[in-house]
């Protein structure tokens, strides 16, 4: 890539957003390190007990709040890590550890749980996987009850007590307020990368999420790894602050808490979900009499959330969004900057004798197909003649039963669709799918997640290999948004745009795989005759840059315009391919489809 | 031994069974897996020793009116619950508003009923033994639960137009079938055949507000494993359960009893996330 910073013009008023809300937690920062000073011991332990809550509600949060799975069970790995750090000091079952080596045993024991509670997300829908996490919570606490040689059954067992400096009292205090604030930390860092993106991809636009190549089996079990070290660690932490734990001190009401927290905080936010732990945990606190109602309240908190403000808080701080927008926009793109984003390697697309059938119905009917390098192929024909399901054929949705499809001499394997941009096959879909509550920029950067080199880790700490990944995908997002003419708006919430800007959205999107194949669905629906001349002029200046396109359209102009190449499908045959001349005075074609 | 084990698991399971129906029927008929299936079956016991004992109501009227509590949270539960979210785009907002609605109840009992669980008055004075009512009652309250939907289903017409409307919604609707309706009709029903499997097993479970988490899962893997929404899978599953764990219990005791059921829970749905009979997947892009 040459130097392109030349050619992204930011608009005025754009600035990183890095440094943006970063007041609250500076508040809170000073709060938490001063709050000795008020000499209060009893104001001591409830903080010490919301930082314990936070550092698994950090966790959580990118389990709950941006990867969208309903773990509601989560007290099972608070008990978890409990009973291993204390079983582990006690020293009644093996000789003692010192308290922080089995603090961090009990990460590691958090971490592998964590992948077993959260396995069955990956093919369980949301109220399944709610149950299974359930069920968990359950079992974990008879078995606390029943292991009565290990954990001491009913009776229970000691928790550890941390030696000087961090003494129970302030100096616990502090270990657990810095625990919180590394966890803070580390989380933010996450929403903020591209694996904190992608969770939020796999919760709100799964299909799109899966054609821009994120692995969601792997991305979510990482995830699960560091919400169940979390949890294990706070475990550890929470024994300590007990002092003495038996299966009764890990009530279900404590899983509510920390879920409540996370959507009365707002999902996909870390602010929202630590003022949430903040005042759940504070709350009942100040209200003596309340105490008996705590679960009460939560419950009836979260119906009116779910039901009056499913943003929670974060939405009510998020200033930013509510500034209204310029009201007659035009989306201009500039093609010219073309050449900065896609490198002009395309691939010949073919497909031979493909055939899928969905019970008796033969949506396609062995269909040849070549889409070349530098033109816009398009593919036409009435509705239910197959053309979206070649598509998804193509971008793996659906494997066929027999024929294939080639990029270049290579056959691409059936199904994968989270392998097709590994191929730079790009796609976008006849109803957008874009996440709604991101910025229209972090939309975009979803385009390009697999060209990320940093690690999760790396992403975790902010290591120099991820910065550069953010810096790239930046540059590359906002040289898209030029390219599609939505620079104005990268700040904006995705779902504040209107239909047709979303449709360039999703192109900027696709851009950013640098795709050799770009396969478009009805990009044109929903738009002014205007837009459709200047996205035709776009379609085809992104084949000239090289890349094969594959066009599904009703509009007969817009295809008759800028193909060089169409194909007519009707019951999933091909009835007939060649030029748009040809196209456009054959007969069959003519009576089918296009009328006289 | 093995008749204790047979009577007490077939009995368990009845109520196991007749909450996985529950599920079933506001499933049917709005697509929603609701959390207060297992509320509805709590609610039965707490409220059957309310009236009966508490209040000293007759046998007959302590049903009625047990059966009428779980027939108007139905309908609460169908407009504060289920009714705004299905609006909404965000499909899973249901799992989260029916939660919220079932800890809400949860809680209110705990607090006003107390959390110690209370006995469960005896409704018929005759001696006990292995054919003791606990343990009939609940079968037949399973059966006539069972021929009565399916003499509903079949034979009525107000039991077709819940088959249309689970079948194929818009269809139903394009036809003129007054969906809402009927949809506050079948959480009517559920909410009566919830409160009826507490209530018929009220002896067994006793009046206990932590039956609910403990009847939400048991009632839910019947159902899970034998496909949402059919009636069949939740009978035999629910009976085969309880029988299962009793077994279980006696063999190796309840831990493992409980961590069996689970593993094979999970391990069923991972391989069959559809369950055991059910059919899967529709277009996704």
């Amino acid at each position: 890539m040459t130097d392109t910073t030349a050619h992204t013009r930011r608009p005025k008023g754009h600035r990183a957003p890095r440094y943006e809300g970063l007041l609250p937690f500076a508040l809170l920062a000073i709060a938490g390190v001063a709050l000795p000073l008020l000499d209060d011991s009893y104001i001591g332990l409830i903080a010490t007990r919301a930082c314990i809550y936070w550092i698994l509600v950090a966790g959580l949060n990118l389990v709950v709040g941006f990867a969208g799975q309903i773990a509601i069970g989560w007290v099972a790995l608070l008990t978890l890590g409990a009973y291993t750090t204390s079983v582990l000091t006690a020293g009644a079952a093996m000789p003692a550890l010192p308290p922080y080596l089995a603090l961090a045993i009990a990460a590691v024991a958090g971490a592998a749980f964590g992948v077993i509670v959260g396995l069955p997300a990956l093919r369980l829908r949301t109220f399944y996987f709610a149950m299974t996490t359930l069920g968990f919570a359950t079992i974990v606490t008879q078995v606390a009850l029943a292991w009565k040689s290990v954990t001491g059954g009913g009776i229970g067992v000691a928790g550890p007590v941390f030696p000087s400096p961090f003494e129970p009292g302030w100096g616990f205090y502090y270990l657990c307020f810095g625990l919180a604030a590394v966890a803070t930390w580390m989380t933010a860092n996450i929403a903020a990368s591209r694996f904190g993106r992608s969770l939020v991809a796999i919760r709100d636009a799964e299909v799109a999420a899966e054609a821009s190549g994120i692995a969601k089996p792997l991305l979510l079990m990482t995830v699960f790894v560091f919400s169940g070290a979390l949890a294990g660690v706070a475990g550890g932490l929470f024994a300590s602050l007990q002092t003495y734990i038996t299966p009764d001190a890990f009530t279900f009401d404590l899983s509510i808490l920390f879920f409540i927290a996370i959507l009365i905080g707002g999902r996909g936010s870390i602010i929202g979900p630590l003022l949430g732990t903040i005042i759940l945990t504070v709350l009942p606190e100040f209200a003596a009499p309340l105490v008996a109602w705590s679960t009460f309240l939560y419950a009836a908190l979260l119906l009116a959330i779910v039901l009056a403000m499913p943003g929670g808080i974060a939405d009510l701080l998020d200033f930013k969004n509510r500034r209204p927008l310029e009201r007659h926009r035009e989306v201009v793109p500039r093609p010219e900057m073309l050449t900065h984003l896609l490198d002009g390697e395309g691939s010949v697309l073919s497909l031979s004798n493909v055939v899928l059938a969905f019970g008796g119905v033969r949506a396609i009917d062995g269909l040849d197909l070549e889409v070349r390098p530098g033109e816009v192929h398009g593919l036409i024909g009435p509705n239910g003649s197959g053309k979206t399901t070649t598509l998804n054929v193509i971008s793996g949705y659906y494997a066929p039963q027999s024929g294939n499809v080639r990029l270049g001499d290579a056959v691409l394997p059936s199904g994968a669709a989270q392998l097709r941009a590994s191929h730079r096959i790009a796609r976008t879909f006849q109803t957008p799918k874009v996440i709604g509550g991101a910025s229209v920029l972090d939309n975009v950067k979803i385009g390009g997640t697999i060209d990320g080199h940093g690690s999760f880790v790396e992403a975790m700490l902010t290591l120099p290999r991820h910065r550069r990944d953010e810096a790239v995908l930046r540059e590359r997002a906002l040289l898209a948004l030029s390219v599609v003419g939505l620079e104005s708006l990268a700040d904006v919430r995705a779902d504040r745009l209107q239909h047709s800007e979303l449709r360039f959205v999703e192109i900027a999107r696709a851009l950013m795989l640098g795709p050799s194949i770009l396969l478009l669905d009805e990009p044109a629906a929903g738009l002014s005759a205007e837009e459709i001349r200047r996205l035709g002029a776009l379609i085809k200046a992104i084949s000239r840059a090289g890349t094969s396109v594959l066009l599904v359209e009703h509009h007969a102009d817009l295809i008759f315009d800028i193909c060089d190449r169409v194909t007519v499908l009707n019951l999933g045959k091909v009835l007939a391919a060649g030029t748009p001349d040809e196209i456009r005075s054959h007969r069959e074609v003519v009576s089918a489809y296009l009328g006289a | 031994m093995l008749e204790s084990i047979v009577s007490y698991g077939l009995a368990v399971g009845a109520v196991y069974a007749l909450i996985g129906i529950t599920y079933n029927v506001m499933f049917t008929a709005s697509r929603v897996f609701s959390f207060t299936a297992g509320m509805l079956g709590m609610l039965g016991g707490v409220l059957g020793a309310l009236f009966i004992d508490q209040m000293g109501l007759p046998v007959i009227v302590g049903l009625a009116a047990t059966l009428a509590c779980g027939a108007v949270i139905g309908v609460v539960t169908e407009i504060v619950t289920v009714r705004p979210v299905l609006k909404s785009l965000e499909q899973h907002l249901y799992v989260l508003s029916t939660l919220a609605f079932a800890l809400l109840v949860q809680q209110f009992t705990a607090i006003e009923w107390g959390t110690e669980a209370r006995p469960f008055p005896r409704l018929f004075k005759i001696e006990a033994g292995l054919l003791d009512q606990q343990f009939w009652l609940p079968l037949l309250a399973c059966a006539v639960t069972v021929v009565g939907l399916e003499l509903l289903y079949r034979r009525t017409l107000i039991g077709r137009a819940f088959l249309a409307i689970s079948e194929d919604n818009y269809a139903a609707r394009a036809l003129g079938l007054p969906e809402q309706w009927l949809r506050i009709a079948s959480f009517i029903l559920a909410g009566m055949i919830g409160t009826l499997a507490g209530f018929s097993g009220g002896e067994l479970l006793l009046a206990f507000f932590g039956n609910q988490s403990i009847l939400n899962f048991y009632g839910f893997v019947p159902v899970a494993l034998g496909g949402m929404g059919s009636n069949r899978g939740a009978l035999i599953g629910g009976l085969a359960l309880g029988v299962f764990q009793q077994t279980a219990n006696f063999l190796v005791g309840g831990v493992f009893a409980a961590v069996a059921v689970f593993a094979v829970f999970i391990v069923v749905l991972l391989l069959r996330p559809e369950g055991l009979a059910g059919a899967s997947g529709a277009r996704r892009v």
